[in-house]
C-alpha cells in the first residue's frame, strides 16, 4: 500500500503498511441471476402443461452466472476503480457488496452498510423531485429534522433548480442522475458505491461530484467507481480492478499501468502518454 | 457450476506492497477457493447468507477487523428496531403514493371518496334492486351492504397491492437498503387512508339513514386497529408470495372474489347459518370464524342498531322464537311458545315485526357476537406474527434477479 507509485495514485493518501483497516473483504464471491421466462421453453400453454405434468421444476429459469468467484480485500482510504467490458459483471459487484444482491457462494463482509449510487437507481419516477428527496433521506435512515436541515443543500448540489417541484419521470436523464447523487451523497458514508453515476452529469457537476467524493474519502471512507470513462478512473482511483466475464483479470495500484493493459487487450484506441507525467497527453473521447 | 472459482488465484499483482498480514490472508484464500469447489448448488439459502460458518483466512480478517456480511439477514430485533426508525418513511411514501395515484385524473382527490360511493352503488344496483332476493332478512340492506363493501375492499385491495409491491418498487430496493418490511407497510396504510376516508363516507350514509348515534359508534376505532394488524400481516404474507411467485397476481382476483361471496358482505350470513346449520354445521361455522366475516360483523354490529341488536346471542336463547323467524318447518319435539312465534311472523309480514326483523337475535350457534371480538383479535395477532415472520424469512432475497 506505501508503495511508491507514479501518477494519480502517488497524490492520494495511502494507509500506513501494518495499520491498514479493511472495509470490504469480498471472499470466494459467486452471484448467479435467475432469469425466469425467457430460452428454451417457449412459454405456450401446452409446454406449461407438460410441465406440471411432469413435475419438472420450471425449465424456464435460465441461470447467469455474473460473478465466477472472487476474493479481494479494501481498505479504509481507497477508492477502487472498477473497469470492463459490458456484462464484465461491475454492477453486479457493486450490489453484491452493497448487500442488495445475495451471493449464491462465499460472503461479502463489510464494515458498515454501503450505499450504491446508480444511474438505474430511479426512486419514485411519479414523484416530484421535493417528494423524492424527502423520501430517500428518510429511507436511509435520516430524520425528519436532519432532512429539514440538508434539504436545501440537496437541491443546490443537484442543480434542479425551479424543476425540483415537478415529477422526476419529466427530468432529462442528466438531471435525474444529479438529484439521486445528490440525495445519496448527503449522507457521509464509510462506504460509497458508484455506478456510473457520474457519466451523465455536466462539466460542472462531473466537478462537483469529484469534489464531493474526494471529501467523502478523506472522511476515512472507501470509495468503488465503476465507469467506462477511464480518464476518470486515472483521476480519481488508487487501486483498479480489472473485470472480464465475471472474473478478476487483473488488479493493481499501479492505476495506469492496469488500465493500459485493459486497453490493449480491449482494442482500445491507444493513449498517449507523456513520459515522466504519464499523464494523457490527448485524451480519447470516453466511450 | 464447477470449475469457476480457478481464475481468482494468482491474480493478484501488488500484494508485494501490502501490510503482510493481509497480503498472506488474501493468498491463502485464494488458494483455498481454488480447491474448494462448490459442491452442490444452493437451492434457497446458501449458507453464507445465513452467516453460515465463517472459515478461511479471510473470513478471520473480516472478524478480526469486526466486519459482517453484507447480505446477511438482521435479526428479528434488529430489524424491528430499524424497521421503527422508518415510520416516517413508511408515512411519507403512503402518503405521496396516494396523492401520485390519482394526479392524472381530473377530479383528482376525490376519486378516493368516490371510488368506494360507485363501488357501493353497484353492489346495490344488483342486489338490492334486481335481485332481491339476498336481501331477506336484513333490515336497513343499504347501510348493512355499503358496510360490508368499505370493510371488505379495504382487505381486498391491500392483499391485491401487497402482492405485487416487490417488483413496483424494485429501483427502490436495489437503490438504497432499508427493512423491506417497510414496502408492504406503506401499501396497508395508504389502503388505511383510503378505509378512513369510505369510513366518513358510511358515517353520513348511516346518519342520512336515521341511524341513531350511540357511543356503540366508538367500537369502530378498536375494530379498525384489528383489522389493520390483519392486513398488515397478509400484506407481508402476500408481498412475499407475489415477489417470489409471478403467477400468485394472476390467481388472486379470483381468491378474492371467492372469499366476497363467502364473508356475507352482499347477503346475512346469520340467515345463511340459521337455514344450514342442522346439516351442514361445520361449514357454517367456518363461515362465521372467517376473519373478513368477523372484522365486517363487528363493525355492522358497531355502527347499525338493527345489525347489533339481531345479531346471533343478542338475546337469552328461544328455540321457538329463532326457529319461527328463520322460517324453520314445525320442529320435533315442539318447543314452548311455538304456535305463538310462528302466528307472530306470519301475521305481520312483511317485516315490520320485532319477531321477524330481530329473530335472530334468539338464535346460539356456535359462534355468537360476544366471540367476535375475541376471533377478530385472535386474527389479527396470528396473522401479524405470521406474516411478518414469512416475510422478514427471506429479507436477502427480495429485488434479487
Amino acid at each position: 500500500m506505501a508503495k511508491p507509485s507514479t501518477g494519480a495514485s502517488a497524490t492520494l493518501p495511502a494507509p500506513a503498511a501494518g495499520t491498514a483497516e479493511p472495509t470490504v473483504i469480498v471472499d470466494g464471491l459467486h452471484v448467479v441471476y435467475r432469469v425466469y421466462g425467457k430460452g428454451g421453453d417457449r412459454g405456450t400453454a401446452a409446454t406449461a402443461l407438460f410441465r406440471i405434468l411432469g413435475r419438472r421444476t420450471r425449465p424456464t429459469i435460465r441461470e447467469v452466472h455474473a460473478i465466477r468467484g472472487m476474493s479481494f480485500v479494501a481498505y479504509r482510504g481507497d477508492a477502487i476503480g472498477i473497469i470492463g467490458r459490458n456484462g464484465s459483471g461491475k454492477s453486479t459487484l457493486l450490489r453484491a457488496i452493497a448487500g442488495l444482491l445475495p451471493p449464491e457462494h462465499g460472503t461479502v463482509y463489510t464494515i458498515c452498510d454501503a450505499s450504491l449510487l446508480g444511474v438505474n437507481a430511479a426512486l419514485m419516477d411519479d414523484l416530484t423531485g421535493e417528494r423524492n428527496v424527502v423520501l430517500g433521506c428518510l429511507a436511509m435512515g435520516m430524520t425528519k429534522a436532519e432532512i429539514k436541515t440538508k434539504y436545501a443543500e440537496i437541491v443546490d448540489f443537484s442543480g434542479v433548480a425551479e424543476f425540483i417541484n415537478l415529477p422526476m419521470k419529466t427530468y432529462s436523464s442528466g438531471m435525474g442522475s444529479r438529484l439521486r447523487f445528490a440525495i445519496a451523497a448527503a449522507k457521509d458514508y464509510e462506504l460509497l458505491l458508484i455506478d456510473e453515476a457520474l457519466a451523465t452529469g455536466d462539466a460542472e457537476f462531473r466537478v462537483k461530484s469529484h469534489a464531493r467524493i474526494d471529501e467523502l474519502r478523506n472522511k476515512a471512507g472507501t470509495v468503488f467507481l465503476v465507469a467506462h470513462d477511464l480518464e476518470e478512473v486515472e483521476d480519481t482511483c488508487n487501486r483498479v480492478i480489472w473485470l472480464d466475464r465475471g472474473k478478476i483479470v487483473e488488479q493493481g495500484e499501479d492505476v495506469i499501468a492496469v488500465i493500459d493493459r485493459y486497453i490493449d487487450a480491449s482494442g482500445g484506441e491507444k493513449v498517449t502518454r507523456d513520459p515522466v507525467t504519464r499523464k494523457r497527453i490527448s485524451a480519447p473521447e470516453p466511450d | 457450476m464447477k470449475s469457476t472459482r480457478s481464475g481468482s488465484r494468482g491474480q493478484v499483482l501488488d500484494s508485494a506492497a501490502e501490510p503482510s498480514a493481509a497480503k498472506s490472508a488474501r493468498q491463502r484464500a485464494d488458494g483455498r477457493a481454488a480447491e474448494d469447489q462448490p459442491g452442490q448448488a444452493a437451492d434457497d439459502e446458501p449458507a453464507a447468507a445465513t452467516g453460515g460458518q465463517p472459515d478461511g483466512a479471510l473470513a478471520a480478517l473480516a472478524v478480526q477487523y469486526g466486519l459482517r456480511p453484507s447480505a446477511q439477514r438482521p435479526t428479528i430485533g434488529i430489524y424491528l428496531s430499524e424497521l421503527a426508525r422508518r415510520w416516517n418513511f413508511i408515512m411519507g411514501f403512503a402518503t405521496a403514493r396516494n396523492v401520485a395515484m390519482y394526479t392524472e385524473a381530473k377530479l383528482g382527490q376525490l376519486w378516493q371518496v368516490l371510488a368506494p360511493l360507485l363501488n357501493a352503488g353497484v353492489y346495490f344496483l344488483i342486489f338490492g334492486v334486481i335481485i332481491k332476493g339476498v336481501s331477506r332478512g336484513v333490515p336497513d340492506f343499504l347501510a348493512f351492504l355499503v358496510t360490508g363493501v368499505f370493510v371488505f375492499s379495504f382487505t381486498q385491495r391491500t392483499f391485491i397491492s401487497t402482492s405485487k409491491v416487490i417488483t413496483d418498487s424494485l429501483p427502490l430496493i436495489r437503490a438504497l437498503k432499508f427493512p423491506r418490511a417497510a414496502l408492504p407497510l406503506a401499501y396497508v396504510m395508504i389502503e388505511l387512508q383510503q378505509m378512513l376516508l369510505s369510513l366518513a363516507v358510511l358515517f353520513v350514509l348511516v346518519l342520512v339513514e336515521r341511524e341513531p348515534i350511540t357511543w356503540h359508534w366508538l367500537l369502530v376505532v378498536p375494530a379498525i386497529v384489528l383489522l389493520t394488524m390483519f392486513n398488515a400481516g397478509i400484506g407481508m404474507f402476500a408481498a412475499r408470495t407475489g415477489a417470489r411467485v409471478n403467477d400468485f397476481a394472476q390467481l388472486l382476483p379470483f381468491l378474492m372474489r371467492t372469499w366476497l361471496y363467502l364473508s356475507g358482505v352482499i347477503y346475512s350470513i346469520q340467515q345463511f347459518v340459521v337455514d344450514h346449520s342442522q346439516h351442514y354445521g361445520w361449514a357454517t361455522t367456518l363461515l362465521q370464524v372467517n376473519p373478513a366475516a368477523v372484522y365486517i360483523t363487528l363493525v355492522r354490529n358497531a355502527l347499525l342498531n338493527t345489525q347489533r341488536e339481531s345479531a346471533f346471542g343478542a338475546k337469552p336463547y328461544d328455540q321457538a322464537n329463532c326457529y319461527a323467524w328463520a322460517g324453520v318447518n314445525r320442529p320435533t319435539p315442539v318447543p314452548k311458545g311455538w304456535s305463538h312465534a310462528v302466528s307472530q311472523v306470519k301475521n305481520h309480514l312483511p317485516a315490520d315485526h320485532p319477531l321477524s326483523q330481530y329473530g335472530s337475535a334468539y338464535c346460539h350457534p356456535t359462534v355468537v357476537s360476544s366471540h367476535l371480538w375475541l376471533l377478530g383479535a385472535g386474527w389479527a395477532v396470528v396473522a401479524l406474527l405470521l406474516g411478518f415472520w414469512f416475510f422478514w424469512r427471506k429479507e436477502v432475497f427480495y429485488g434479487r434477479g
